[in-house]
């Protein structure tokens, strides 16, 4: 697809390196989030070294794109690409969660380069579709990009927002769907099914594209793609798998938000070397 | 001649908000031709945005709006902009400290017709709970007029609550709004009526009828959060006991305010409000308020049962 090899086998790097700053940060007999974190790390690495336009040491430049976590649950995965991208020190991950700290259970406005706080699932795209509209009344370049679950589907404001955002021809807003196929109680075609997503989305006014959300290389040409297409928003159903890259907690539902034992956590950094 | 109505006053504030400040962005869920969006919609539709029968994401929207630089004004029936809408207005608008101003429009039992689905009875209550929300209840036309301006020109998370009739105006027009200073709009010495919206014009009626057998104060509370705690002490502390008269329900509204208020000053104290129910249909809206307990002369026997003991 045209993207070298050096570009793509440095972000599988970060990607690694984020899963570790995550389970370095989660640590041992804490519950964490280390599924959804690490099944969405090769999405956010591609989003924060490749494709965002941002100022770490300037979080609020009028120039950058802005990215959501709707899935808020996951915050530690953001904190760690935020830290490796400069906007904080790395050495403050493993604060996330001191009571009063700027690394809260979720993202929360007033951490450097978090762009507005989520965590009651649904609502980011319907927050990113107010930048984007925001902007395109300014005339403005900048994108958006919205990071949704794919349990969060069963929230309808997502829906509402999918509406209103093809309605509007809000093309410069990219939805990134982490399809790990879990949610916190199970899997989802067990729980409430969501599928077909792709035909969901398309017949909401969107232009889909679908990728293995693991494959870097699927992932920067969909971003570009996303880009460039004019008319509608973007939505990139990424397939993914929950807890990727850490054998023992692949596809397991009851990673979702789990502490880690002393062996697990020594295992996971072995296979994130 | 002055606008009796706040809806009217209000959808003409926001247009000229709007030609005074390109920033201002007016959101309506598919009822602007009652919210008075719709004056912004017809004059100025590049700042305007019609969301649809969708008020939660309207919300969240208004959000991501205040974000990047705008100054959204989201507009609906109370019961729906600020009722469905709360999730929304709590994690998407509030927690952030965003510039969003929310209308609950057609407050109360304002919408007597439509019966206790469109009656907003809790707002006050459940917006007031918001940490840092602001919540602003004009009596008339004029002072939602000017509340509109005072929100247009001041940063953070707002709650307008207005009513869906006209009535005469108490305020003077064009006077600037009175940010968190309750205002005596009758003096009196025997008790204080503390009231806010409609009701401030029912406790001027009620002071006219007990006129030679109890002197009345009564106090125009416009901006219930925050409350002026000391002026709200000082108010009360010179006469009998208070009354408070609000539409709406007696629990967790401008009465719980202001007994919040006066935790440190006991003092007798009456609720005249909605008492714990929902509302119900009417053909008229004196009909509903008489029906809730919300008329002069509710407040007048309020007042004489604080007055006597």
């Amino acid at each position: 697809m045209g993207y070298s090899k050096e570009l793509i086998s440095s972000l599988e790097e970060r990607a690694k390196t984020l899963r570790r700053d995550v389970i370095e940060c989660i640590g041992v007999g804490v519950a964490g989030h280390v599924g959804g974190s690490c099944s969405a790390a090769d999405l956010l690495a591609a989003l924060y070294f490749y494709k965002l336009k941002y100022d770490s040491k300037n979080p609020e430049w009028e120039g950058r794109d802005y990215f959501l976590l709707s899935k808020g649950h996951v915050a530690i995965l953001q904190y760690s690409a935020l830290a490796e991208a400069g906007f904080f020190p790395v050495a403050d991950l493993p604060r996330c969660k001191e009571v009063g700290f700027y690394l809260q259970g979720h993202p929360h406005l007033g951490t450097p380069g978090i762009e507005v706080g989520t965590g009651s699932l649904g609502q980011g795209l319907s927050l990113g579709l107010g930048m984007a509209l925001g902007l395109k009344m300014d005339g403005k370049p900048n994108r958006v990009y919205v990071m949704v679950g794919d349990g969060e589907q069963d929230e309808g404001q997502i829906w509402e927002a999918a509406m209103a955002a093809s309605a509007k021809n809000a093309d410069n807003l990219c939805a990134i769907i982490d399809n790990n196929g879990l949610q916190a109680q199970g899997k989802l075609t067990d729980r409430l099914p969501v599928e077909p997503l792709a035909g969901r989305w398309s017949a909401f006014g969107w232009n889909v594209i679908e990728i293995d959300g693991h494959n870097m290389e699927e992932i920067v040409a969909a971003l570009d793609a996303a880009e460039t297409y004019k008319g509608k928003p973007t939505a990139i159903i990424a397939h993914t798998v929950k807890g990727k890259g850490i054998s023992f907690a692949e596809n397991q539902v009851g990673f979702h938000n789990r502490a880690l034992t002393e062996d697990e956590y020594r295992q996971a950094l072995a296979e994130l070397a | 001649m002055a606008e009796t109505n706040q809806r009217s006053a209000y959808g003409a504030t926001l247009l000229e908000l709007c030609r005074e400040d390109r920033n201002i962005v007016v959101l309506d869920a598919d009822l602007g031709g009652s919210t008075m969006g719709k004056m912004v919609e017809q004059a100025l539709p590049e700042q305007h945005i019609e969301m649809g029968i969708a008020e939660a994401n309207m919300a969240s929207v208004a959000g991501g709006l205040s974000r990047v630089g705008k100054i959204p004004f989201i507009n609906s029936f109370a019961v729906f902009a600020a009722g469905r809408a709360y999730d929304q207005i709590r994690q998407s608008i509030a927690i952030g400290k965003l510039n969003v101003k929310i209308c609950g429009s057609s407050a109360g039992c304002s919408d007597f017709g439509d019966g206790a689905t469109h009656q907003a009875i809790d707002d006050i209550a459940y917006m007031r709970a918001i940490p840092h929300m602001t919540v602003i209840v004009p009596a008339d036309a004029n002072e939602a007029a000017a509340a509109t301006r005072f929100m247009a020109a001041n940063p953070g998370t707002m709650y307008l609550r207005l009513n869906r009739n006209s009535y005469e105006n108490i305020t003077e027009e064009g006077a600037p709004f009175r940010f968190n200073e309750p205002t005596v709009v009758r003096e009196g010495t025997d008790v204080t009526v503390f009231a806010c919206g409609v009701m401030v014009s029912k406790a001027l009626e009620a002071a006219e009828k007990l006129q030679g057998r109890i002197s009345v104060r009564v106090v125009n509370v416009s901006t219930v959060k925050p409350l002026n705690r000391e002026k709200i002490m000082a108010l009360a502390g010179d006469v009998r006991g208070v009354v408070t008269a609000e539409e709406h329900s007696i629990i967790g509204g401008l009465g719980g305010a202001v007994a919040e208020a006066l935790r440190r000053q006991p003092t007798p104290m009456e609720f005249v409000g909605v008492n714990d129910e929902f509302g119900s249909s009417a053909h008229s809206y004196d009909e509903i308020l008489n029906y809730m307990g919300l008329t002069a002369d509710h407040i007048a026997e309020a007042v004489e049962s604080i007055y006597n003991g």
